[in-house]
């Protein structure tokens, strides 16, 4: 950190915001105890995977798109993959189906998983970073660490590896696995459960700060059951519409200081999506078990603290362990791994629940199965302006407290949206100017 | 011994530990490829009693050049070591290892200095250099722990 003390003029610089993924930095200037300006600079450079897709068979858009996130890898699949089904009016049987929904519960484990355990709980107990931490909460980094293994471990039985797995496909899946395959998680899994239930219990003994914001929440909702990879696209705002109509509803624009672009809705501006606004408007369709534990642990929704989406996202680690389960038990292997697709001129769009929120694509197909234009509109270029909204809120309540706390503060609100910048440009700096 | 290379393909001098490893394969040797996120390394080197990892490194050594060091002997320096994802990488997996005591009783890195690391560019002469003395050094080693 640098720190440069002006007569009237305090700058706090933070070089690295550590614990993101990507490059970035974040600009807040204040202007006696007005918050007079805030950026969340995004300055890794565009990466074009749009543009990449153009020209390419329309087969080849997971495995392209996958490569946007080494976290969030399946999120990429599945939102190619439904947006390209829809084009092409391709339905799936229900098997490919659940084994759709218990891929993408792998990849919420391990990426849940990472963020609470190794990125933000740092945070709340006073951490530097993990290793520190880990020096006097041995158990609870273990626990974090076993977690994560097992939900790339599943990726890893689902999708032949565990980065940027290689199994789904449009139409299904290159390969089913066997139920011996997934019977064999099973132990690990109710583990998992039981882990993450633990997790929640320890979650209430942190301190979190007194903060609370009126958010419109948007997240898939879908009438049966907690959303992953279907339902309409709803807000507590009366947002309540088809993928189709995303770019009716949802702006994005450019900003001089992010190389991200910064998504909007039209009417009413800044929103979050990601797991605190999932969990708040499903939590109705959360099992048994989650839902449970949540009151015992004092959680209630609607929950308008941000700094407790480290809750959110523990539930949902206990949703993806028991929703893994169910799903193993009941499943028979699919008599074909997929379903033949045939090309035509046509376009499609769809919206899935990546780790960190509602992840949008639309693609335009041609009679030969080219792909004409595509369009990806990640979480965190979601999150971005509510994250600056969140701050500017935020400083005026922090004013009197010294640059370090401030600063931590700061970075700790950003990691509470859990930001993948390397997937919205795709580290982050914290400038603090104060006048 | 297990051998870990880590690194990126596509990223110039990122391959380095990569293709130490594929050679190291190719001559018989269990050597296994890695991206360097560090909760996969930790997962690679669990229960492993003699580890070696190989990465480039960015510490403003000339490129190509071949520094080695003990995990057991020192705490880490993260600056040597170009950030993976999240900004955990082989430095974090060390230390993170030593503060959950899980390191392997034996760990050594290999770091390969390299020159250039933008995407889609091809790995330098210096540093492909390095990387055939690096298979070299390991594979004499294995060779004298088996006549022992």
């Amino acid at each position: 950190m640098n720190k440069t003390v002006a007569k009237t003029t305090r700058t706090i610089k933070v070089d690295y915001l550590a614990r993101v993924e990507g490059e970035g930095a974040l600009f807040v200037k204040l202007r006696g105890d007005r918050v007079e300006d805030v950026k969340l600079k995004i300055f890794e450079p565009p990466r074009l995977f749009e543009a990449f897709l153009r020209g390419r068979h329309f087969m080849e858009a997971p495995d392209i798109t996958a490569r946007i996130c080494g976290i969030c890898p399946i999120a990429y699949q599945m939102s190619a993959i439904h947006a390209i089904e829809r084009a092409l009016g391709v339905t799936v049987p229900p098997a490919i189906r659940a084994l759709r929904r218990l891929f993408y519960c792998g990849e919420w484990i391990e990426s849940h998983a990472l963020h609470v355990f190794l990125l933000h709980a740092p945070d709340f107990l006073g951490y530097e970073d993990a290793i520190q931490m880990a020096r006097q909460h041995r158990q609870i980094v273990e626990q974090g660490l076993r977690l994560k293994k097992i939900g790339n471990h599943l990726v890893s039985v689902m999708g032949g590896r565990e980065i940027h797995p290689i199994s789904a496909c449009v139409g299904g899946f290159y390969r089913a696995p066997t139920r011996q395959e997934l019977e064999a998680i099973k132990p690990d899994l109710e583990w998992a459960l039981d882990a993450a239930l633990a997790t929640m219990r320890w979650t209430t003994t942190l301190d979190y700060p007194d903060f609370e914001q009126d958010y419109e929440f948007v997240s898939l909702r879908h009438p049966e059951e907690y959303p992953l990879n279907e339902g309409r696209l709803v807000s507590n705002r009366g947002l309540d519409i088809d993928a189709s109509e995303f770019e009716d509803h949802f702006l994005e624009q450019h900003v001089k200081h992010s190389n991200a672009l910064q998504c909007v809705l039209r009417e009413r501006g800044s929103y979050m999506v990601g797991p605190l606004a999932r969990v708040n408007l499903n939590f109705d369709l959360l099992p048994e078990v989650a839902r449970q534990a949540a009151a015992e642990c004092g959680f209630e929704v609607p929950c308008r603290n941000p700094f407790r989406s480290i809750q959110a996202r523990v539930l949902e680690i206990i949703f993806a362990c028991w929703e893994a389960l169910r799903i193993i038990r009941e499943y028979e292997p699919p008599a074909q791994p997929r379903v033949e697709v045939e090309p035509r001129d046509a376009k499609g769009c769809a919206a899935t629940e990546a780790p960190r929120g509602v992840l949008y694509h639309r693609y335009s197909i041609a009679g030969d199965g080219r792909i004409l234009s595509a369009r990806i509109v990640p979480p965190t270029s979601q999150n971005q302006r509510r994250i600056e909204d969140d701050l500017r809120a935020l400083v005026p309540s922090l004013i009197a407290e010294p640059e370090d706390r401030l600063t931590w503060r700061c970075e700790q609100a950003v990691r509470n949206y859990d930001p993948c910048i390397s997937c919205a440009t795709h580290f982050l700096r914290l400038h603090l100017e104060r006048e | 011994m297990l051998i870990i290379g880590c690194g990126h393909p596509d990223c110039g001098d990122d391959a380095a530990g990569l293709l130490v490893a594929r050679r190291l394969r190719e001559l018989g040797l269990r050597a296994v490829e890695a991206s360097g996120e560090a909760t996969a390394l930790m997962s690679c080197w669990e229960g492993e009693t003699d580890v070696i990892v190989v990465d480039a490194t960015s510490s403003g050594a000339p490129p190509g050049t071949v520094q080695v060091w003990d995990a057991g002997q020192a705490p880490f320096v993260r600056e040597r070591f170009r950030c993976s994802t999240h900004g955990l990488g082989v430095a974090e997996a060390i230390e993170l290892s030593r503060a959950l005591g899980s390191l392997p009783p034996r760990l050594r890195i290999y770091g390969i200095e390299g020159r250039q690391f933008a995407p889609g560019g091809s790995p330098s002469p210096e540093v492909l250099e390095a990387v055939e003395q690096v298979v070299q050094r390991i594979r004499e080693e294995v060779q004298c722990m088996k006549q022992d």
